[in-house]
């Protein structure tokens, strides 16, 4: 439309520079079909010029399929032209932030082949000559930039907006510092070794306290029988040790 | 009649009822002999020990592969014709001589010795790699305390741009379990050095395995109350939550749809009747020995019934839990790849979204094959049936670490699943643990290998350091291969072998009359025609059929294993490749030397006792005496049968 507007101005323009007064009313008359001709030619012409920016397999152009079933479900917005016009102006937001110098508008994505599935191609004109596309590697770059902003927009993913021939960056996975199922070894071989030793120490002590009780036993014998306690009677006098060892003579 | 073999001595060498009954009232202080703190335990551990992983992972794919439903009809048979009466038998003798399994046999006839020696050494070879199997479930409970399961993607590769291709050909669960759990080589002889990070799973599996046995029974007893029950806990869990999943329900029909045609082929009988028979865990020894630790008049003909309708049980039980999530996963696989096809069709068509659907995808597919049948040629749709999906039968370590970890990872809150999952595992391959590791200490001890004056700390310590130690051969690059080698030629052959030398001893040399007596002195009532009839004839027939057919089809075919190897043709799927020869001389040593332990063991005997028979005839003569005469007549009045005061009946 843009281009319209200027072609009928300059020719308006060359119609003042030659028409005099005389010839005002009649050239008046001739100037208003010719604008209404050039009107009429601009609106065919502008598109046609445009279709011949964007079309299937452009060289310059990207295909962008959108799968909102899948997405949504059963909040699935319907696509339609207002929808369309969102896209456009999303692309021109990514196309400015990547070039922060140049101002691009809505009318310089230029859309086309639009299907049912819903998939369309596009393409970006400069905002300085609109007969002049943005060459793929900038665009892609752009796209890059905000794929992030314009899945949002969409409430759609990397998935279900595809821009095909732009891969989906990986997301690089977190690798922590120390292996997580380390940690969990570490517990366990912790406390396995923790029941063992006291298991050991434990058993360790009851033969302990056994073999206590066994030579307690023998000694309480020896003791008693040294004091003259015998038989848990107390005898008068002393014990005569030299008596003690009788039974190794006695035997033969 | 009655077919007995002679045997010599035999009074000698075991106790007497009487002397048995006065064991028992004095006995109850000491602490000479472990014993039972209750009914329970023994009851838990004998199930543990029974149920293992063989109930989780070789039974459902037996179910499914050999006509789902119509399996059971074999399974059962054999289960009441083969495994209950060898279970009883075990149960029996164990807690009538009150030894273990290298005691009762060298009790029964000298010459079977070689009996206990070849279940001993079955035992410990099952132990060397079990416990391996037990450190790869520890591998994959450790990675399971994580929020995105380390087998739910492919990691990326080294410049960040793109997937590991290793794991974008076959798929991430693959890659996590040969290349990040096992890193496998792709031959057994390239042994692709020891795995540090197995190693330290190998370490902490036989330390919580000497944990649990550090004391015997005593500390066996205790852990048997967590690892024997939280196996059905967990079980149950699965089975609710593997219901609400869509798609379950065609994995259960799909198990249990009865094929009556598979009942003709006889590889189906065999495979239940070897299933029933590792099933049971019998010739390893420590059955009996468990049994051997129970009061005299425990009734250990109800126990073997019990145990066996609980295995059965068990194997069904798990077999439909593991098919609610079989089922699931394969309608999951399904409707991936139908979506894949119907994406496809409507990216390349432009269609819009909902056109084609999976009940009108047929119809749209045919009629746009007759308009455009080159472009469709183009797109190389796959076929998607969903039996095939579930036909996709894994067993072993295939079931448990590829397909089940694959389903878990599409349940909602995967973690918490696979913790479970794996906690699930460990239980029941440790309860199976206690009862090999019994099995080869007892005969340890009772061979005198270790000085008696060590505590039972020290020889359980020791042989779980030295088991650990051989057991690294598993967690080489090579060990998977190792493993699956020792599983089909050390854990088949030589328990058949066993199994029936045990049958024949008792029933022939121990007499079947005098264990007919035992039993009615020990549970109060004489063993049935069922008993006698199977364990004369029916069971031994039975094993010596399996034993011919195994070793006729082991020795026929050409040993084969399937490798992981990347560089491949058909990778991802595995590559069969054969086994060098030198491993016949591993193959030999595994199966052969348990089985010919047998003979060679009872030779030895013979040898030894004909080169020193001067000594025995000096024992035989007696001198005729008066005080011989008193004797006399004291034995006179010993052989009178007595009737038992004490008839539990436990």
């Amino acid at each position: 439309m843009h281009c319209c507007s200027h072609i009928i101005l300059l020719f308006g323009q060359a119609i003042c520079t030659v028409g005099d007064n005389c010839y005002r009313a009649v050239t008046f008359l001739k100037e208003g079909m010719l604008v209404w001709i050039l009107f009429l030619l601009c609106q065919v012409g502008a598109p046609a010029l445009a279709q011949d920016l964007c079309q299937r397999d452009a060289p310059n152009g990207y295909k962008v399929r959108i799968s909102l079933k899948t997405a949504l479900g059963e909040d699935a917005y319907e696509w339609n032209q207002s929808e369309m016009f969102f896209f456009q102006a999303t692309m021109a937001f990514a196309m400015r932030r990547h070039f922060q110098m140049e101002t691009y508008n809505v009318d310089n994505i230029i859309l086309c082949v639009q299907t049912s599935r819903v998939s369309f191609w596009f393409v970006v004109t400069s905002p300085d000559n609109t007969t002049m596309l943005i060459p793929k590697a900038d665009v892609e770059k752009a796209v890059r930039m905000s794929r992030h902003r314009i899945n949002n927009a969409f409430l759609l993913s990397d998935r279900t907006l595809e821009f095909l021939g732009i891969y989906p960056t990986l997301a690089a996975t977190v690798n922590p510092d120390t292996p997580p199922w380390l940690i969990v070894f570490g517990v366990v071989i912790g406390a396995v070794c923790a029941g063992i030793i006291a298991l050991l120490v434990s058993s360790l002590l009851q033969k302990r306290r056994k073999e206590k009780g066994m030579t307690e036993d023998g000694q309480d014998e020896e003791d008693m029988q040294v004091k003259g306690v015998e038989n848990g009677i107390n005898l008068d006098g002393t014990y005569n040790r030299g008596f003690t060892d009788d039974d190794r003579f006695t035997k033969l | 009649m009655r077919l007995q073999l002679p045997n010599p001595g035999l009074e000698d060498r075991i106790l007497s009822h009487e002397e048995l009954d006065k064991l028992e009232t004095e006995e109850a202080g000491r602490g000479d002999r472990p014993k039972w703190d209750n009914k329970t335990q023994y009851m838990l551990t004998c199930v543990g020990f029974c149920v293992g992983l063989g109930n989780v992972w070789r039974f459902p794919y037996l179910c499914q592969s050999h006509g789902g439903g119509a399996f059971m009809i074999p399974f059962l048979i054999l289960l009441v014709l083969e495994g209950v009466p060898l279970l009883h038998l075990e149960f029996a003798i164990g807690q009538r001589l009150r030894k273990g399994s290298l005691g009762v046999w060298s009790t029964i006839h000298p010459y079977l010795a070689g009996v206990g020696i070849a279940s001993m050494f079955v035992s410990l070879m099952i132990s060397l790699y079990y416990n391996t199997i037990m450190a790869w479930v520890m591998w994959y409970l450790f990675n399971s305390f994580q929020e995105t399961l380390p087998w739910s993607q492919c990691p990326l590769n080294y410049n960040l741009t793109g997937l590991v291709s290793e794991c974008e050909q076959s798929s991430p669960v693959d890659y996590f379990w040969y290349r990040e759990t096992l890193n496998t080589t792709p031959d057994i002889g390239a042994n692709g050095g020891l795995q540090w990070w197995m190693v330290l799973c190998l370490v902490s599996a036989w330390a919580v395995l000497y944990i649990c046995i550090i004391r015997g029974i005593e500390t066996t007893g205790k852990a048997v109350y967590v690892t024997s029950t939280l196996p059905y806990v967990v079980l149950s869990i699965f089975l609710i939550r593997g219901l609400t999943l869509k798609g379950s329900l065609s994995g259960v029909v799909f198990l249990f749809t009865p094929n009556l045609t598979e009942l003709t082929n006889p590889t189906t009988w065999l495979d239940a009747g070897a299933q029933v028979f590792y099933s049971f865990s019998i010739a390893f020894g420590g059955l009996i020995s468990f049994s051997s630790y129970n009061s005299v008049h425990n009734n250990c003909e109800q126990d073997a019934v019990i145990i066996s309708a609980v295995n059965g049980f068990t194997s069904v039980y798990a077999a439909t839990v593991i098919y609610t999530i079989i089922g699931f996963r394969a309608t999951e696989r399904f409707d991936n790849c139908l979506g894949g096809n119907i994406l496809a069709l409507l990216n390349t068509f432009d269609l819009p979204e909902g056109n084609v659907t999976e009940s009108n995808y047929d119809q749209v597919l045919q009629s746009l094959n007759g308009t455009y049948p080159e472009v469709i040629q183009g797109l190389n749709l796959k076929t998607c049936d969903l039996n095939t999906f579930l036909s996709e039968g894994v067993e072993g370590t295939g079931l448990a670490f590829i397909v089940f970890t694959e389903a878990i990872t599409k349940m909602p809150v995967s973690p918490v699943w696979s913790v479970l999952f794996f906690i699930m595992l460990f239980c029941l391959g440790l309860s199976s643990m206690f009862g090999n590791i019994e099995g080869v200490l007892v005969p340890l001890q009772d061979l005198g290998v270790f000085p008696k004056s060590w505590p039972k700390e020290a020889i359980a310590g020791i042989t779980c350091v030295l088991c650990c130690l051989v057991g690294l051969i598993f967690v080489q690059g090579s060990g998977n291969y190792w493993l699956s080698l020792f599983d089909s030629y050390g854990g088949s052959i030589p328990l058949l072998i066993i199994a029936f030398c045990e049958m024949v001893g008792v029933v022939y040399l121990y007499g079947i009359d005098r264990f007919n007596d035992d039993i009615e002195f020990m549970i109060g009532h004489k063993p049935n025609l069922f008993w006698q009839i199977t364990w004369r004839f029916v069971s031994p027939a039975i094993m010596f059929v399996i034993f011919v057919f195994y070793f006729i089809t082991k020795v026929q075919e050409t040993p084969m294993y399937k490798a992981w190897n990347p560089e491949s043709d058909n990778f991802p799927t595995l590559e069969e490749k054969e086994y060098p020869t030198w491993i016949f001389a591993i193959i030999f040593i595994l199966a052969g030397i348990p089985g010919l332990s047998v003979p060679l063991t009872a030779i030895y005997k013979c040898l030894r006792n004909r080169c020193c028979k001067k000594d025995n005839e000096f024992k035989q003569d007696d001198l005729n005496t008066i005080a011989k005469q008193v004797q006399l007549t004291d034995e006179a009045t010993k052989n009178k049968p007595d009737i038992p005061e004490t008839a539990d009946g436990r």
